[in-house]
């Protein structure tokens, strides 16, 4: 089972619309659900109607939530009156397509053991609707 | 090759207001000093200016209600080309005949400096609708608790850094230039020298990115008049004549481009060289956007001045981007030290570089300048020649 965290402190989430609910909703029932194309069958973020490549319809389909840090940065500046630096933002690569990426924070982890191709893997954080996708090493330290 | 249309137009007259930082001075007041500038510049009267356009902060009617003209052409017709977008308009404007003389300003205060078109139709308006479209994901960023640029931009940095080996000392080094040629420009803000410990040692703000990797907020306006080629050899000044631009529509948005870190500046890059015989080997003089250090060297490999990866090994030693240089890379100081007039400055410079007005940082007789503005999904060039 996925786990899920509390809430780590004020986010600006998106609005839910019917393109992006599934998305941002599906670590609830603990699974993180991307956007495939039934036709092509290629995986797309972020999530959409229509495939981007074909055309065709989609729809979300769970992930293995396994994936490696593709870049990094940890931000120390208060952009943002109720969230507190420092942020550890980083882009991942969802192991399901080389080009499957996704912004997130990296949790259980120091910024300066963040390595490029480090696997990581998908936890989620309680925000009530909204199950927020964050990425934790697997291998502990 | 079809004849490109922005070949129809001049650069015919530019003006600068006074540049600070916190000045207290009202925008409109900087926008006016800019502007009247201008037009003497081109030797023009305030009552021959038949088109007016601008972006983000001090809205065009008011400035035209205080510079007392009444313009018929107010901006649209090339809409990619990011900050640039209002002066390529007015390229395409005046080669058409739809104005003659175009003014065009941009004006900037440390608490404004709108990154994107704002929304001025509601909800559902063109400029709202323009950056939801270009930022696609911006969403993500959000909700992953990075709210600024360079936070985005930081990321393609430190992938840059991974596929390349490109290190936070090369950043250093344009950073330390930059700041030698803001020492020989008046009207740059920051003018001490900057040692390569000092740039280390700033405080960081998104890792690579530290404080010296970032640009200026100063309040101050640029002005430029447009004009029709034929009005070339009749102003006051010696023309600019536009070769090409480039712009992109901005595909993939900030980070889910195929061919990440590489951002729009490659499509902007790439129609501004389908535009023009000139390659990247005749360019005399650059003035590439530096909102991040990073972004000058994600233009110098978009533009073909020097290959994929090989930005920092280019601007190493700070020898070859000097004004005596192979290629004099930012001569005015750059928004890293002159200050961050948002993508006009560069092109302020270029023109005065061509015009060999540029004094003490004057390089020798350059015949072609690139200018190049914007980073991720936004993205604007042109070339220019004397």
């Amino acid at each position: 089972m996925t786990k899920v965290r509390p809430r780590s402190g004020t986010r600006i989430l998106p609005r839910l619309t019917d393109t992006n609910r599934a998305f941002w909703t599906g670590g609830g029932k603990g699974d993180l659900l991307v956007t495939r194309c039934e036709k092509c069958h290629r995986w797309e973020l972020p999530p959409s109607q229509e495939c981007t490549a074909c055309g065709g319809p989609t729809r979300p389909e769970p992930v293995s939530g396994t994936a490696k840090v593709y870049t990094w940065t940890l931000n120390h500046q208060k952009f943002h009156p109720d969230v507190e630096p420092p942020n550890l933002i980083a882009l991942v690569v969802l192991d399901e397509q080389e080009d499957l990426r996704l912004a997130t924070n990296l949790v259980d982890i120091d910024a300066e053991d963040v390595k490029s191709g480090l696997p990581v893997s998908v936890e989620f954080e309680d925000y009530g609707d909204v199950f927020y996708p964050v990425f934790a090493p697997v291998e502990p330290k | 090759m079809t004849r490109a249309p922005e070949k129809d137009a001049i650069i015919s007259g530019v003006g600068i207001s006074r540049i600070g930082r916190r000045t207290g001075i009202d925008g409109l007041e900087l926008t006016l000093e800019s502007c009247r500038k201008a037009v003497e510049d081109a030797g023009l009267r305030l009552d021959e200016i038949d088109g007016l356009t601008s972006l983000g902060d001090t809205p065009p009617p008011a400035a035209a209600a205080a510079l007392g003209i009444e313009p018929v052409y107010h901006g649209g017709g090339f809409e990619t080309g990011g900050l640039l977008s209002p002066v390529m308009s007015a390229f395409i404007a005046v080669a058409e005949g739809k104005a003659r003389h175009v003014l065009v300003y941009r004006t900037v205060q440390m608490m404004g400096g709108e990154y994107v078109p704002q929304d001025e139709g509601g909800e559902g308006g063109e400029g709202m609708s323009e950056m939801r479209r270009l930022m696609v994901d911006i969403e993500e960023m959000l909700a992953a608790n990075a709210f600024s640029a360079v936070n985005w931009l930081a990321m393609h940095c430190r992938r840059h850094m991974e596929m390349y080996g490109t290190t936070k000392e090369q950043l250093g080094w344009l950073a330390l230039s930059s700041r030698q040629k803001a020492a020989l420009n008046p009207l740059a803000v920051y003018k001490d020298p900057l040692t390569m410990d000092d740039y280390m040692a700033a405080r960081p703000i998104s890792t690579p990115f530290s404080l010296l990797d970032c640009d200026v907020p100063v309040d101050g306006s640029i002005a430029f008049v447009v004009s029709h080629a034929d009005y070339a050899g009749d102003g006051a000044s010696p023309p600019v004549r536009v070769e090409a631009i480039g712009g992109s529509p901005g595909l993939g948005g900030w980070f889910h481009r195929p061919d990440y870190p590489k951002m729009a500046s490659i499509e902007a890059a790439n129609q501004l060289w389908s535009r023009t015989d000139l390659r990247p080997s005749d360019i005399d003089v650059a003035e590439l956007y530096d909102g991040f250090t990073f972004l000058t060297f994600a233009w110098l490999e978009a533009l073909g001045i020097c290959g994929d990866g090989e930005a920092g090994p280019f601007v190493e030693g700070g020898q070859r981007i000097a004004l005596d240089g192979d290629l004099p890379l930012n001569t005015y100081g750059g928004q890293l030290s002159a200050g961050r007039m948002h993508g006009y400055w560069v092109l302020h410079e270029a023109c005065l570089q061509l015009r060999g007005q540029a004094g003490e940082r004057q390089v020798t007789s350059p015949e072609v300048a690139v200018v190049s503005v914007g980073g991720g999904p936004i993205a604007g060039c042109m070339l220019l020649t004397s």
